[in-house]
């Protein structure tokens, strides 16, 4: 079951998962690697050294993490139906992380490359829109903020990053 | 039922992100019956004033694992949770 022409030639690799442990970038696009594929992409979010003008040593991640799984999944689904994939794997990490670390890596392969980087990016795009993870910022001087993705506009309006979800949650 | 009584029903509600830090990871909240969601996070909303400085971001709620509009109903037993702007990636 394990040899190497079965890996290669399955059909489908779709996961995702939410770690605390230091993620392999490489293993995830080998991963996802198929015969079928003629793209591979791999995304790589890690921490950077300043954000909006401050000195950064290092972030704190949590999640909500069963619905912050389930997001992702459904993440992952839509681009399925959006960009025909069939290879997307993604890793978030929780936790303390230092500067240059990964916090999340997102490997996607298709027959195709557009499909592959546009699929990509919507994961990427989707995920610091909707998914119930936070991040506490540490800075130089010592002090500890949280920061958002969209810079609080998250805020105004529910529906738009609720999305189709928002409709599901219905009673009489 | 007479309309003067009013049952309450006892909601246990997560909360993340600065929202945890003002009130903590777990909350509990006693509403009305057949309360919404937008009543709940006006509860909380006003349980942080007395707590805080300045204003905590405006979240999102989920129930039961899913993002939830303002008017959606509360049931007991329903899993409630507040969401502060999300900083996935």
């Amino acid at each position: 079951m394990n040899s190497p022409s079965f890996l290669l030639l399955r059909a489908a690799e779709v996961r995702a998962a939410i770690v605390e442990h230091p993620l392999d970038p490489s293993a995830l696009l080998a991963e996802v690697a198929d015969v079928g594929s003629g793209a591979s992409t791999l995304f790589v979010g890690t921490v950077r050294r300043s954000n909006q003008g401050r000195a950064v040593t290092g972030i704190d991640y949590s999640a909500y993490e069963p619905m912050a799984l389930k997001e992702l999944e459904t993440i992952i689904r839509e681009a399925a139906e959006q960009f025909g994939t069939t290879h997307v794997v993604v890793e978030h990490r929780l936790g303390t992380l230092g500067l240059g670390e990964a916090s999340i890596v997102i490997a996607v392969s298709h027959e195709r490359r557009a499909a592959a980087m546009d699929a990509q990016r919507f994961v990427i795009e989707e995920i610091k829109r909707r998914v119930p993870i936070w991040k506490r910022e540490h800075y130089v001087d010592g002090d500890r903020a949280w920061v958002d993705n969209l810079g609080g506009a998250i805020a105004a309006e529910p529906d738009a990053v609720a999305g189709d979800s928002a409709g599901d949650v219905t009673r009489d | 039922m007479s309309p003067s009584v009013h049952v309450h029903v006892k909601h246990t509600v997560r909360l993340f992100a600065s929202w945890s830090d003002a009130l903590g990871p777990v909350a509990e909240v006693e509403l009305p019956e057949g309360a919404r969601v937008g009543d709940l996070l006006a509860a909380l909303t006003e349980r942080a004033k007395s707590k805080l400085i300045k204003p905590l971001p405006h979240p999102l709620v989920a129930v039961n694992q899913r993002y939830a509009r303002a008017d959606v109903v509360l049931a007991a037993g329903d899993e409630l949770a507040i969401i502060p702007p999300v900083a996935g990636g």
